[in-house]
């Protein structure tokens, strides 16, 4: 009972959206323009900035394959993003991890073998964290490789979702997310429904990992036509301009 | 689906932060009545024809503001009380200020026929507001619920039939402004007057009504920060105030002071400054001039009450005037006993005392118990409301003062009454009528009050509960299913032995001997987890209730009776499912090595001890069962034997067993339960299989494994027994138990061979409590169990009755067969502690439960009889002594006071009780008045240990001023030794009404009797 109530009877969430409702989302591709592609994506609070870089010409020879292209993801939290100041050091564990996450996610989406000897970049900066940092970073990835033209197979989307007291939710806010709720990241291909990143780090009971799945992959699909949305606005756009 | 965004800042203390945090406002949130046409909800609460009241036109939903459930959710729990909407707003506010009454809202909201709706005004687009710039959080929230309620009121004003919302609050400027934005608004003592219904005015809480212009009686109450400022430097200590059983003018709070804990005194009615027993306050030491020794006298208050009765009377006309005579009245007494002990026993060290200065947190609860006849002063018949004095059942509890117009109809009932707030300027408590019980006395109601009193849920199981039991009822017979991860195990000569009548059978037992010359041995217990599963309603139901009631005449079962007296109860010559511990043991009862397994068993005998001591005996059984008992009666006593030379203890209790009538239920006899060797059969095995099955689940779950420990007894528990056996040449060493164990063993008086059981039933009562505690929440060297000297010990072989033990069994599951999944029920530490508090509260509450039900059906025992029986003393008071009554298993209070009655104290208040007898602290006994030289003992004294005459009737009427037996007490009077002005004669002289005439004015005429005459008394009863 002394824990914050994180969904009442009445079937409101603290923020007061329903278990299978996502926050609110807005995005843009194009905010940077040194960068190949970029992308802004709000999710609630958490705002995420991804850059793209390349292909472009591997920066240590060693690491060079010759048949495809190498991904570089690096992830950086800003010491502003909490409500507490706290700077992160480049090494920090947890940082690494998740961008390998991320790598992980797009190596066998990104076509790396149409760039053999290359190299991608991948910047990406969390200016606001309230949740759901990964999904986050993964969705803004995918809309930042579009807007740089790299070839990829299909979006990748992700959502998390999580066992809140009694239901499972979707995109758990970091309140949520903090008070010890089993949470499950999922990023999936929207096309083919198949999945290419799980991630759990706290015990979820087996008999409830099929709802719990079944409302992320949910998740991802509604994230899928917000994505795919904002970037077809863009091109509508580009063409319009061009065509003037 | 509209979603806006909205920003709240919050500061966390300690550090300041800002936190952001989404609010989404939305537009589906329905309003939940009815006819509504407009709103998309599926399941109305709100009925059509809402509550209708004299005070408005139209019926309407009522919609209350926080304080209203803050001060009279009493009120708000009657049935007249329904279609309320209670706002987001004000239901977190209430939660912000009191879980339990949080609590009490939400069961309403889960009602269905209270009709209480949750809106939740704070993220619905119409009535979300924003708090303005120089409000406060209070104004805003009084404007969310005037927003709120004006929406509501646009939003319904066109339904058909037609209705209207009233908003109801105490606070008159929220009222003004309400009515100013063309609203209704009223108070709740309006609405309830309106509503022309005795009851639920009686209801009403009185927080507020003060009497203005009284002379205060207490000090004041410190302010929080200043409590925790004098906590934190030392100046004040924190406790939980405890209030002796004796008297409810002492209490004592259990704390460190100066870094050693220690007990702190808490006597009399200003220094205990409107604390109730439970509260958790702050104490301000008192000077060490004012400390006083032990022990606690008894409070026999006839002159208090006779003041406090005029003080009714006279309430009207000149209530200070009275209250200042009161106050002198008591003041006098107290002061002199207290400078009187100090004086006389300068030497013994005094006991720390203290003075309530502040409250930390109120434990008030609704208290069983009954209107005082002596306060009832109106013409019978009359229902103007008249303020009448209320005692609890618990004497621990002051006596509360409750405003009611239907006393007549009240009196000789026993009630619930809750308490509201304690002035200064009122001597009691001010509290509320809740609801009737019933007649006192009555046994139903009697057991109903000790139920409530010790916090017992005994409701009926819920239709939602008995959804989870297997829908094949009494019909559930084991399927070929059921062996998948079960040892089949029917062919084996297992069966139960139990206590005579039980039909909740949860061990087994069966013995194999193996060809190698060891025995396998098999306890088997009933799987109740194989029905109940973790997190249902049934199972959190068990949970909450924790522990199985066992009262004399009924039981109140944790799990629904299906499962527990059919399904899982392991009944002879049925197919049923088990939870089998297996040993291998050798010749000497060692272990040579241990598994666990779910089983299909099906038992050959269930037996009573009696049964199965018969076949131990009678040589001519021969048949496997009762071989079978035999070998393991063998192995039973090797272990018992290795157990003890542990340090193992041996205690007593004086348990008896009632005989009741059949139809009736009421008790004929009374008897010693009386233990067989068989008992010890069982028993020896349930705690050989609770150590394996502990060690098992730790090793698996060593941070959350449910394990039972009891604690080493503080030295200070057993000074004053050691002082009073040392008269006997006894020694008690306590350092282990085992040394504990030797002496009780070796303090055998030849003279008197009770004196060994009593000095063990002594014993126990020097003993912590055991407990169930999480293995994460302790050290290891913690877990030991003191009484029955093992390393680490737990409970796994009663699941039918006890919840710990349905979460051994869920641990040991889990830790035997490693494919199974489970849930964080199993492994969450915090969880784990929370329910181990749970499961201890509870079954300290059943133990008291059932102790009650034992002194309940005594009494009736005793109605209309008188018993002269042997007792022993065991224990000192100031002002009287407890005695012991092994026949019965009852204790009672003889006072060492001449009384006083009513009528002279009527004409003298001041008059005291004459002590006749008084405390002497070196010897820790009662010895008579008169001067000693040096090194004589006093002609009559009385001594812990003491064989005594006393004889035993049933006080019916010792408070309630009038028939009735408002509150039954045994009564226990001395008749050997005979002491002038205490003692009494016995029956013989009783049916000489005469004789008895004779020498209860002897009583008082003698009250202060010179020594030679009482030379005379003692030789008179000799004689």
């Amino acid at each position: 009972m002394s824990r914050a109530e994180l969904l009442s009877p009445e079937g409101l969430r603290i923020d007061g959206r329903r278990p299978a409702e996502l926050r609110k989302i807005t995005s843009t591709t194009c905010v940077l323009s040194q960068a190949d592609g970029s992308a802004y994506l709000e999710h609630g609070n958490t705002k995420v900035l991804a850059a793209v870089y390349g292909p472009r010409e591997a920066r240590h020879r060693a690491l060079v394959l010759h048949d495809r292209a190498i991904l570089n993801v690096e992830l950086n939290v800003a010491p502003f993003s909490t409500g507490e100041r706290r700077r992160r050091s480049k090494n920090d564990k947890r940082l690494l991890e998740m961008a390998s996450f991320v790598k992980q996610t797009f190596e066998p989406v990104v076509i790396a073998t149409l760039y053999p000897r290359s190299q991608i970049d991948i910047y990406l900066q969390v200016i606001q964290h309230d949740g759901g940092t990964l999904q986050a970073c993964i969705n803004a990835t995918t809309m930042a490789l579009i807007d740089a033209g790299i070839a990829m197979t299909d979006y990748v989307c992700a959502c998390t979702a999580g066992w809140v007291e009694r239901e499972a939710a979707i995109d758990l806010n970091y309140i949520e997310e903090s008070s010890d709720t089993s949470e499950v990241t999922i990023a999936m291909l929207p096309k083919s429904s198949k999945i290419t990143l799980t991630q759990m780090e706290s015990r979820l009971h087996v008999d409830k990992l099929e709802e719990v799945f079944r409302l992320a992959g949910e998740g991802c699909k509604q994230m899928y036509e917000v994505m795919d949305k904002t970037i077809r606005d863009r091109a509508e756009d580009l063409a319009r301009k061009m065509a003037v | 689906m509209l979603r806006q965004k909205a920003f709240m800042k919050k500061t966390k203390s300690g550090k300041v932060l800002k936190v952001v945090k989404e609010h989404y406002l939305r537009d589906d949130i329905w309003c939940s009545v009815e006819t509504c046409k407009v709103c998309e909800h599926t399941e109305p609460v709100l009925s059509a024809v809402p509550s209708i009241n004299k005070a408005f036109r139209l019926p309407h939903y009522i919609i209350p503001d926080t304080n209203i459930f803050i001060n009279q959710i009493d009120v708000m729990e009657h049935p007249l009380i329904t279609n309320v909407i209670v706002l987001q707003t004000v239901l977190e506010e209430v939660k912000h200020l009191s879980l339990p009454i949080y609590q009490r809202v939400r069961d309403m909201i889960a009602n269905k026929e209270k009709r209480f709706y949750v809106f939740s005004n704070e993220h619905h687009r119409g009535t979300f507001i924003e708090k303005l710039k120089d409000e406060s959080p209070n104004d805003r929230n009084d404007r969310a619920i005037r927003v709120a309620t004006k929406w509501y009121a646009n939003h319904i004003k066109d339904l058909n039939p037609r209705v209207s919302v009233v908003m109801m609050t105490d606070d008159a400027g929220n009222r003004d402004k309400a009515t100013a934005d063309g609203l209704q608004a009223i108070s709740v003592k309006w609405y309830i007057e309106a509503l022309d219904n005795t009851e639920i005015l009686d209801m009403m809480s009185s927080a507020k009504d003060l009497d203005d212009g009284q002379k205060t009686i207490y000090d004041e109450h410190l302010s929080s920060a200043h409590i925790s400022n004098g906590i934190k430097s030392g100046k004040y200590l924190q406790g939980k105030l405890g209030i002796s059983s004796h008297n409810y003018l002492e209490g004592s709070i259990y704390t460190k002071i100066n870094g050693e804990e220690g007990t702190i005194l808490i006597v009399g009615r200003s220094n205990l400054n409107r604390a109730v027993d439970g509260d958790i306050i702050a104490v301000e030491l008192l000077p060490k001039s004012e400390w006083r020794t032990t022990p606690t006298g008894v409070v026999v208050d006839e002159e208090e009450e006779q003041a406090e009765e005029e003080s009714l009377k006279a309430e009207q006309e000149a209530a200070a005037a009275t209250a200042a005579k009161e106050d002198t009245i008591m003041a006098e007494p107290e002061a002199e006993k207290a400078t009187a002990a100090v004086e006389a026993h300068k030497l013994d060290t005094p006991q720390p005392c203290g003075k309530v200065v502040g409250i930390i947190r109120r434990n008030w609860r609704q208290y069983c118990g009954f209107i005082d006849r002596k306060s009832v002063h109106t013409p019978a018949g009359s229902s103007a409301p008249v303020n009448v004095l209320f005692y609890a059942m618990e004497s621990k509890i002051p006596k509360i003062k409750i405003r009611t117009r239907q006393a007549h109809s009240l009196l000789g009932k026993r009630i619930i009454v809750a308490i509201d707030s304690w002035p200064r300027t009122s001597r009691y408590p001010i509290g509320h009528f809740i609801r009737a019980l019933g007649e006192a006395g009555d046994k139903s109601t009697e057991t109903e009050v000790l139920l409530l009193e010790h916090d017992v849920p005994f409701h009926e199981f819920s239709k939602q509960v008995l959804s989870f039991l297997p829908v094949e009822g009494e019909n559930w017979v084991v399927q070929p299913e059921h062996f998948a991860g079960r040892e089949d195990f029917r062919s084996l000569n297992v069966c139960s032995i139990d206590p005579p009548g039980c039909t909740d059978i949860d061990d087994a037992l069966h013995v194999v001997p193996l060809a190698n010359g060891n025995y396998q041995v098999g306890v088997h217990i009933a799987d109740v987890t194989h029905f109940v599963k973790p997190g249902n309603v049934m199972d959190q139901e068990a949970a909450s209730r924790g522990t199985t009631v066992y009262l004399v005449d009924k039981r109140i079962d944790m799990l629904p009776s299906l499962l527990g007296t059919n399904l899982c109860s392991l009944r002879s010559n049925v197919e049923r499912l088990a939870f089998s511990c297996i040993w291998e043991l050798n010749k000497d009862a060692e272990i040579v090595n241990v598994r666990f397994t779910k089983s299909v068993i099906a038992s050959k005998a269930s037996l009573t001890y009696e049964e199965a001591q018969n076949r131990i005996d009678d040589a001519s059984m021969q048949d496997d069962v009762t071989s079978g008992i035999r070998i393991l009666n063998m192995l039973a006593k090797k272990l018992k034997q290795r157990r003890l030379d542990m340090g193992a203890l041996t205690l007593a209790s004086p348990e008896v067993r009632f005989s009741l009538e059949r139809d009736t239920q009421d008790p004929v006899d009374v008897e010693m339960k009386e233990l067989k060797e068989t008992n010890a059969l069982v028993e020896e095995f349930m705690l050989l299989a609770n150590i394996s099955v502990a060690r098992k689940i730790y090793e698996k779950f060593p941070d959350s494994a449910m394990l039972r420990c009891h604690p080493q007894p503080p030295s200070a528990n057993f000074e004053k027994l050691e002082k009073a056996v040392a008269r006997f040449g006894i020694e008690i060493d306590h350092s282990t138990s085992k040394t504990l164990s030797d002496s009780l063993d070796s303090a055998v008086l030849p003279e008197e061979p009770y004196f060994n059981k009593l000095l063990r039933i002594m014993t126990t009562r020097c003993m912590m409590q055991a407990l169930y505690f999480c293995s994460g929440a302790q050290i290891e060297q913690e877990f030991r169990h003191y009484g029955l000297a093992t390393d680490i010990y737990t409970h796994f072989t009663s699941p039918i009755r006890r919840y710990s033990d349905v979460m051994v069994h869920r641990q040991l599951h889990a830790a035997i067969d490693s494919s199974l999944s489970y849930g964080d029920e199993l492994t969450d530490k915090e969880k784990m502690n929370d329910l181990c508090g749970n499961l201890n509260h509870r079954n300290r509450m059943a133990q008291q439960a059932a102790r009650s039900s034992v002194e309940l059906f005594t009494h009736l025992f005793f109605k209309n009889k008188t018993e002269e029986e042997e007792g022993y003393v065991i224990r000192i008071l100031k002002n009287a002594f407890i005695v012991l009554v092994p026949k019965y298993g009852i204790e009672g209070i003889v006072y060492a006071s001449a009384k006083v009655s009513k009528a002279d104290s009527g004409e003298s208040a001041t008059a005291q009780p004459q002590p006749i007898l008084v405390y002497n602290p070196e010897t820790d006994c009662l010895q008579s008045t008169e001067t000693l030289a040096e090194g004589e003992t006093p002609k009559t004294q009385v001594q812990l240990f003491q064989k005594v005459m006393v004889q035993i009737s049933i006080d019916d009427d010792l408070k309630g001023g009038g028939e009735g037996g408002m509150r039954q007490k045994l009564k226990m009077e001395l008749l050997k030794p005979w002491i002038e002005g205490i003692s009494v004669h016995g029956i013989a002289n009783k049916d000489d009404p005469e004789a008895h005439a004779v020498t209860s004015t002897k009583k008082r005429d003698e009250a202060p009797v010179p020594a030679q005459d009482k030379k005379r008394a003692g030789k008179r009863t000799k004689a």
